[in-house]
């Protein structure tokens, strides 16, 4: 199932919404990384939220869409992991090193807004 | 690794012996083939079905499909395809859910070393089986090189 991949402003949001298999998920990273150079981004969400677990395919593929993306230019925050998932997680010895998360997409956005402005504002120093 | 073999020949006739002492469902038990990644979220979302059915609260029905669902990427990245069996089990009057990953693919070189967190041979994180044991109650791996691999795990309800 594909993800849908929305573009607000200077951002992208990618909404998981369902289960994801392994190509599905290589698909969604492919595709952030190429949008985001085509909407020139500053940031991207990926919201999980309905994601049923997250197992050592599905970190390692998230951690590397996060890296890509920042290597791109751009921030990635995770955001939605639930309870369960979280815990299921930390008993697998899985984390998302390195990536930022937030409790939803509203703390994600407030997340990006303040990273944006942090480098507008080193920007406009160097300048 | 024989001795791993001969265990679970031992709990095929556990599973057979107890038949006159098992409750509803105990016993019972489906196939899932796995044949490529999509098979995985297929397996993992049964399993988590199952585990609901039983009355898994909490986190458990998680824990329960995210090791079959490293189980699961296990078949499809080493052996190419194999089978998930997912069982209800019981024991001294505790149900529990058995999953039974089996593939006919090259086994597993250096079992010690696979069973430790940061080996593998994959490029993956080394964390699926070491994980996948600490997620369960009981893990047992049988997999003696060029004779496929044997996994199972068990769940019990709390």
């Amino acid at each position: 199932m594909e993800v849908p991949i929305l573009k607000q402003h200077e951002f992208l949001i990618a909404t998981v919404q369902a289960a994801l298999s392994d190509a599905d998920l290589t698909l969604l990273r492919d595709a952030l990384v190429e949008r985001v150079g085509k909407f020139r981004s500053r940031g991207v969400i990926v919201d999980v939220t309905a994601l049923d677990v997250m197992d050592s395919f599905a970190s390692r593929t998230l951690r590397d869409l996060a890296h890509m993306i920042r290597l791109r230019g751009a921030e990635t925050v995770i955001v939605g992991i639930q309870p369960e998932v979280a815990f299921a997680m930390v008993q697998l010895g899985l984390n998302l090193e390195g990536v930022a998360t937030a409790l939803d997409l509203e703390e994600g956005l407030a997340f990006l807004d303040r990273r944006a402005r942090k480098s507008i504002g080193q920007r406009s120093r160097e300048t | 690794m024989g001795s791993a073999l001969v265990k679970l020949e031992d709990r095929k006739r556990f599973g057979s012996d107890s038949g006159a002492h098992r409750p509803q469902g105990a016993g019972r038990e489906e196939h899932v083939p796995i044949r490529s990644d999509m098979d995985i979220v297929g397996a993992r979302q049964r399993g988590r079905e199952i585990a609901l059915m039983l009355g898994f609260q909490g986190t458990d029905p998680t824990l329960i499909a995210s090791a079959i669902s490293e189980l699961a990427r296990n078949i499809v990245q080493y052996a190419g395809q194999g089978e998930i069996v997912l069982r209800i089990v019981e024991r001294d009057g505790r149900r529990g859910i058995e999953i039974v990953a089996r593939d006919e693919g090259p086994g597993i070189g250096n079992l010690d070393m696979a069973l430790q967190v940061g080996y593998s041979t994959s490029g993956g994180l080394g964390l699926g089986l070491p994980g996948t044991k600490r997620l369960m109650d009981e893990f047992e791996i049988g997999a003696p090189r060029g004779l496929g691999t044997t996994v199972r795990v068990v769940k019990w309800k709390k």
